[in-house]
């Protein structure tokens, strides 16, 4: 079971935002999309998840098409944290967290034990009782991030279970970068599918089974980091010149501009 | 604190009545005892009580609970903390549709009446159902309905509803132009117990239907597209609260005119007591929003005894103080 695209083009007000698009996010893998600004990674985004839809193709979740699923059903298998949410409320970061499982209906004493440990995941655990409106950006990112993850925090019966990521680590300072990379990969080995829209491609490097590159609408490149990155594919695609190197520890692809 | 309130109102009023009589007219009203009504003064006391206080304590109350549970959920699904149901342009058309009534229909109006209610409170439930359901027809699109749209939309329906009014008020005569800005002030003087039983059934019915989308407000708070991904049918959730809101003003306007302040001040300030979480905030509201008409209005019947103060300059003046009070605490705890 997969979360797939096929075909995928999305026209908007005479834009082709999206043109043969095709992906496929496996359980158990991280994608990482990376791309030049406005090169369609959010709009691919909203169509994987349903937020809009594709012009021509179709979008899949677990073998049936995405929008034939319930919206509560679809809810306990997809999770998305989206690049922004502004909340100008009050809630508490568990309030804020807890919202996340409102597609589950497992009573009020789990729920409360899945926040404390959704947050913990986070290293928010100090935030608790603090309030939404009073946290930094990167506090607050934590906070959605523990919300989402709560939202898939068991698996189903329904299928695997996917995880959308827009720009996860935007706020992040470098330890809770490497957090949120250890978290992905912890999901995956679970058996949850991630795809995450990342702008550094050194981190998209380290973490990601399947590194898909974007450049104006459509897919330059796919496959494992070290396949996909080359010095003229990031020419190419960014306009950069740049050198790749090995990471002394990990192996992985460096690239040095 | 809810029954001292309703004593408390039952006894206030230009005949003051004490305690110990409104328990003796309530025994009576149960036991048929004729011991107990052998004052001379009782059966009067009797009619003040049960054929005008209780019925407009009552109206009071149900007008309060919808005007504050409205205007937390319009707060929510906007997500706006300043929202106020006449936003969904509501207030303004049955504005209007009063005004309509009351210049054009002239002395029609004593006469008229149909299940106990004025021409003009049809009047003005027909003028808030037309603009509510102009501004969600410009608002929604094969997309989905638009909430900023809508604001922007409630806000143009509401200055046409002012200029239609002021151009009402420009041909009307002295006495209907004190009709119009006495109706427009909000008052309760009209209850009765049909008018009570009607607005007891939307007060219920709201009061009822409300607190089932306490978690997809919640939700709502987020944003509309993370909603739909916590499997939220924000479409369906929307189309249900405005109706609804829209039924709700619309019959509190019709039955009081324009009672400010209770739909945007009560939720805020319980927002600011218990924080926003709707599965609280909604019923705290309901029961605030109700005392805070029940004193507003016991109020207006005394101040300046024997006339009536309009309810709705109460609810204003009662209401704005306690928000900025709320106001100047938060910000020293900030």
């Amino acid at each position: 079971m997969a979360l797939m695209a096929e075909n995928i083009s999305l026209h908007i007000s005479g834009f082709n935002l999206l043109r043969n698009v095709s992906m496929r996010v496996e359980p158990g893998t991280v994608t990482a999309i990376v791309g030049p600004n406005g090169a369609g990674k959010s709009s691919l985004l909203k169509v994987l998840t349903g937020e809009m839809t594709a012009s021509t193709g179709h979008v899949s979740l677990n073998h049936q098409p995405l929008n034939s699923w319930a919206l509560g059903q679809k809810a306990k298998m997809l999770a998305v944290l989206p690049q922004h949410t502004v909340l100008n409320f009050p809630f508490t970061a568990n309030e804020v967290v807890a919202l996340g499982r409102i597609p589950h209906q497992t009573g009020i004493l789990k729920d409360e034990l899945i926040v404390a440990d959704a947050l913990k995941a986070v290293d928010a655990n100090y935030l608790q009782k603090r309030f939404y409106t009073q946290m930094s950006g990167g506090e607050k990112q934590r906070v959605q991030l523990a919300r989402v993850l709560a939202q898939i925090w068991e698996p189903t019966q329904l299928g695997d279970q996917f995880l959308v990521l827009d720009e996860p680590t935007s706020a992040f300072d470098l330890s809770h970068q490497k957090l949120t990379l250890e978290i992905v990969r912890g999901l995956a080995e679970q058996g949850t599918g991630v795809v995450m829209v990342l702008h550094d491609l050194n981190l998209a490097a380290r973490c990601a089974d399947n590194l898909v590159v974007f450049d104006s609408g459509t897919i330059a490149a796919q496959g494992s980091p070290e396949e996909v990155l080359t010095e003229e594919l990031i020419f190419q695609v960014f306009g950069v010149k740049s050198i790749i190197a090995k990471h002394p520890v990990t192996q992985k692809p460096l690239v040095i501009t | 604190m809810l029954p001292l309130v309703v004593i408390f109102a039952l006894g206030t009023g230009t005949v003051n009545i004490s305690i110990a009589d409104i328990w003796q007219a309530t025994r009576g009203l149960f036991s048929n005892d004729s011991s107990s009504s052998s004052f001379s003064s009782s059966s009067q006391i009797h009619t003040i009580l049960f054929d005008i206080r209780l019925p407009r304590i009552l109206l009071a109350l149900c007008l309060g609970v919808i005007l504050a549970i409205s205007g937390a959920v319009m707060q929510g699904l906007f997500r706006n903390p300043l929202a106020d149901p006449s936003l969904i342009g509501v207030s303004g058309g049955a504005s209007v549709g009063a005004s309509i009534v009351i210049v054009m229909a002239g002395e029609w109006i004593q006469s008229g009446s149909a299940l106990g209610l004025s021409a003009v409170a049809v009047g003005a439930f027909v003028g808030g159902f037309i603009a509510t359901i102009l501004v969600y027809r410009l608002a929604t699109s094969e997309v989905g309905t638009s909430v900023t749209t809508m604001l922007l939309a409630g806000i143009a329906i509401g200055a046409i509803a002012g200029a239609l009014n002021s151009l009402l008020s420009y041909f009307a005569d002295n006495d209907m132009l004190r009709q119009i800005s006495l109706w427009q002030m909000g008052n309760l003087s009209t209850a009765n117990w049909s008018r009570v039983a009607m607005v007891a059934a939307v007060a219920a019915l709201l009061g009822g239907l409300f607190p089932w989308d306490s978690r997809a407000l919640n939700a709502l708070l987020l944003g509309e597209s993370e909603a739909r991904h916590l499997g939220i049918d924000v479409q369906r959730v929307k189309r249900r609260l405005i109706v609804l809101t829209a039924l709700g003003i619309g019959t509190c306007v019709a039955m009081a005119g324009m009672i400010g302040f209770v739909g945007l001040i009560v939720p805020h300030a319980i927002r600011l007591l218990i924080g926003p979480d709707h599965r609280w905030l909604l019923p705290g509201s309901a029961l605030a929003g109700g005392l805070l008409l029940i004193i507003a209005d016991s109020l207006a019947r005394v101040v300046v005894a024997p006339t009536e103060l309009p309810t709705g300059i109460l609810t204003a003046l009662l209401g704005a103080p306690f928000f900025v009070a709320l106001l100047i605490q938060r910000r020293r705890e900030i």
